[in-house]
């Protein structure tokens, strides 16, 4: 993350104010000689709806902007695009300042570098599934057959070809949205508005459009501004969030940050009903996977690793640290008796679950086996083990302390470490 | 006993009237020369297709356009064999003339007007007392003006019936444009429209269905300004309605009305069912 401020930002918002009222000018003078929201709506009847916000979105990133209704998030969103003029301050958008430019120059972003995707979908009713997504190409004057050729590869993107000849009202709400999404990608800008794009979802499928998001970031690496209300969205979703209180932001941070260094007591209050249990991920819970038994070690290694290290059972790995199953000490002494090799005992059909699985997920799951699970990379390497006992205490953690930061015992700065050990093989990688 | 004098407002209207007529005269008479050559132009080609061949065309028309309703497309044929039955045929067709050219006239205002009027709220307020002034107008009120700067017969009945027929069609295209959702609007501005594109691409097609429920109601009302627009000696149908009031020609007054009924109920249903509804592909 720390390479990040080096980069030149692809949005970057400075000293941004939006004051809803005929005679703004005025409001922002009152508002530059320190007057407060409250008295600039009692002296000019004038709302400040954005004061004085700065921030800086970098290439690839998802950018959260959360509060809750009426904190300014969605006029902030507008604002970048200048569907709301601001007021006064700057939106560099990949170095132009989009606030001064000519409605010609404005056109010209808007069609090529931001997409924008909507709460309520806003498809055009009259408009095919085809011609909906090829929207943005149309306006930009682009030939039909090109245009939907584009539109068909955009469709495919999110999940739904052969829906082409649709009408929107023919949809449901989560394919609605996989439309809108569709829409904005169909131009390839680098930057996405995203507006409470799942907010009109139901549950379910608002989280599975969620993880749809970061399978698409992971390919596309767009640059995401994300508004939300839902703080279980922000953490999922962003790889920063700004939270807004009132038309200022409060706090940016990553959502570790914000969880366990809550600037102020409105952000810790903010998080205090997070389900900790959604937040927490497995690399949060694991514990280091050590020892491992090579799978081509013999019973005796393995009986000897599980003595010196008071264990009842031990993973057996491969070469590629790939999971091949796991050890009892019972079986192992069995077959030490009759001379089996330990591949004859393993259990193979050890739960595993990855990194960024969600404690809550893992709930289920430890509570039908007996056994450790393991921890697994996107490769299949092991990078830790999960044992019923650090779920709880992780869980407790939380309940007891009231908050994450006051704990930081010998399995969190395990687990630190093991995250880097991540970050640094996937840098290899 | 009257103390007051008399404001001299009729006179002033005369020498009003008396100076429009000399300065703008050339103008008035190319409106009525205009109106004159749709009018002729529209009958002489209804006209042109013998009635039998007639019938079957509209049927087949009206078939299509309301996208293979073939109730309407048979309701169509039978009251049209009435008319010709009724031997109502070219008076029906010079009223089918009149209303088509008056209300394509009140629309080719109306909706243009209608647009601005969505797009600026000064526009908007002016354009309102307008309106108002002319629905709340008895319609017999604008047969005055029209005879003055037109004399009589059919082109002061078309300007009147513009006139009546023109104020829901506006209304309800400025309607239509100002419901839209405004996250259609954010869509067609964030996606970079010039504000044409806006018009042609967004705001127009969400719009349609009420600018249409506009055009209905201007032809239903250009229709029933026909037998008004009689006595300032429109032709056709409204004025064979009149005849038979003057002389209580009951069965004559009747055939006449029932055949602008037929025309009306046609031209209601085709216009009603010209869109698709919005469930089906």
């Amino acid at each position: 993350m720390e390479n990040l401020t080096e980069e030149r930002p692809t949005v970057q918002v400075e000293n941004l104010v939006k004051i809803f009222g005929p005679k703004s000018e005025k409001a922002l003078q009152l508002l530059q000689s320190g007057c407060s929201k409250q008295d600039i709506k009692e002296k000019t009847d004038h709302i400040l709806a954005l004061k004085d916000v700065s921030f800086s979105v970098y290439p690839g990133e998802i950018f959260v902007l959360m509060g809750l209704s009426g904190c300014g998030k969605s006029t902030l969103l507008r604002c970048l695009n200048r569907l709301i003029e601001p007021t006064a301050g700057m939106v560099l958008i990949e170095g132009s300042n989009i606030v001064a430019m000519s409605p010609e120059e404005l056109r010209e972003t808007r069609r090529r570098k931001i997409g924008m995707i909507f709460q309520n979908f806003a498809l055009l009713p009259h408009r095919s599934i085809l011609e909906n997504v090829g929207f943005g190409l149309e306006v930009q004057g682009m030939p039909e057959e090109e245009r939907h050729k584009k539109a068909r590869e955009a469709l495919a993107l999110v999940g739904l070809a052969g829906y082409e000849e649709s009408m929107p009202d023919q949809l449901s709400g989560g394919m609605k949205q996989r439309v809108g999404l569709a829409r904005a990608l169909a131009s390839d800008p680098d930057i996405l508005l995203m507006d409470e794009a799942f907010s009109a979802l139901d549950p379910l499928i608002r989280r599975d459009m969620q993880d749809e998001l970061i399978e698409l970031q992971e390919r596309l690496s767009k640059t995401i501004i994300f508004v939300t209300h839902d703080l279980d969205e922000a953490l999922k979703l962003g790889d920063r969030i700004a939270l807004m209180k009132d038309g200022e932001i409060v706090q940016i941070g990553t959502s570790e940050d914000i969880l366990t260094n809550p600037s102020n007591a409105y952000v810790e209050k903010f998080v205090a009903d997070v389900d900790m249990a959604k937040v927490l991920t497995a690399s949060d819970v694991m514990k280091r996977p050590e020892p491992v038994a090579p799978s081509t070690a013999g019973p005796r290694v393995a009986l000897h690793l599980m003595e010196e290290h008071d264990i009842a059972s031990i993973f057996v790995v491969n070469r590629q640290r790939q999971i091949r199953g796991l050890a009892l000490i019972d079986d192992v002494v069995d077959a030490l008796k009759t001379g089996k090799m330990l591949e004859d005992v393993l259990i193979t059909d050890v739960p595993t679950v990855t990194c960024d699985t969600p404690v809550a997920e893992i709930i289920p799951v430890i509570a039908d086996s007996k056994y450790p699970i393991g921890v697994v990379d996107v490769f299949g390497k092991i990078r830790g083990i999960i044992v019923r006992g650090s779920v709880l205490a992780a869980l407790a953690r939380k309940e007891i302390e009231g908050g994450w930061s006051a704990a930081p015992e010998a399995s969190v700065q395990q687990t630190v470490l093991t995250e880097k050990e991540v970050d640094a093989d996937a840098d290899a990688a | 006993m009257q103390t007051l004098p008399k404001l001299p407002l009729g006179d002033a209207v005369e020498a009003l009237v008396d100076w429009l007529e000399d300065y703008f005269g050339w103008l008035l008479d190319g409106v009525s020369a205009g109106l004159k050559f749709l009018v002729d132009g529209f009958q002489d080609l209804l006209l042109l297709i013998p009635a039998p061949i007639f019938i079957v065309l509209a049927a087949i028309a009206v078939y299509f356009l309301t996208r293979r309703d073939s109730k309407i497309a048979v309701l169509t044929a039978i009251g049209l064999l009435l008319i010709w039955d009724l031997a109502l045929w070219n008076l029906a067709m010079l009223t089918f003339a009149l209303v088509i050219s008056a209300t394509l006239l009140a629309l080719a205002i109306a909706i243009p007007l209608g647009i601005l009027a969505a797009t600026n709220d000064h526009l908007n307020a002016v354009l309102r007392v307008g309106l108002d002034f002319m629905q709340t107008m008895p319609s017999f009120v604008y047969l005055i003006p029209a005879v003055i700067f037109f004399g009589l017969g059919n082109v002061p009945g078309i300007i009147a019936t513009v006139v009546f027929a023109m104020p829901p069609a506006m209304r309800l295209t400025n309607l239509g444009i100002r419901q839209i959702p405004t996250d259609l609007i954010e869509v067609a501005d964030a996606f970079g429209t010039t504000p044409w594109q806006k018009l042609i691409k967004v705001q127009l097609p969400v719009a349609l269905p009420t600018i249409m429920a506009g055009v209905n109601q201007c032809i239903m009302l250009a229709l029933s300004m026909t037998v008004i627009a009689s006595m300032i000696g429109a032709a056709g149908l409204g004025l064979e309605v009149l005849k038979g009031i003057q002389r209580v020609d009951i069965g004559g007054g009747f055939e006449a009305g029932l055949a602008i009924v037929i025309i009306a109920i046609i031209l209601d249903r085709v216009t009603q069912n010209i869109l698709p509804n919005k469930t089906s592909p």
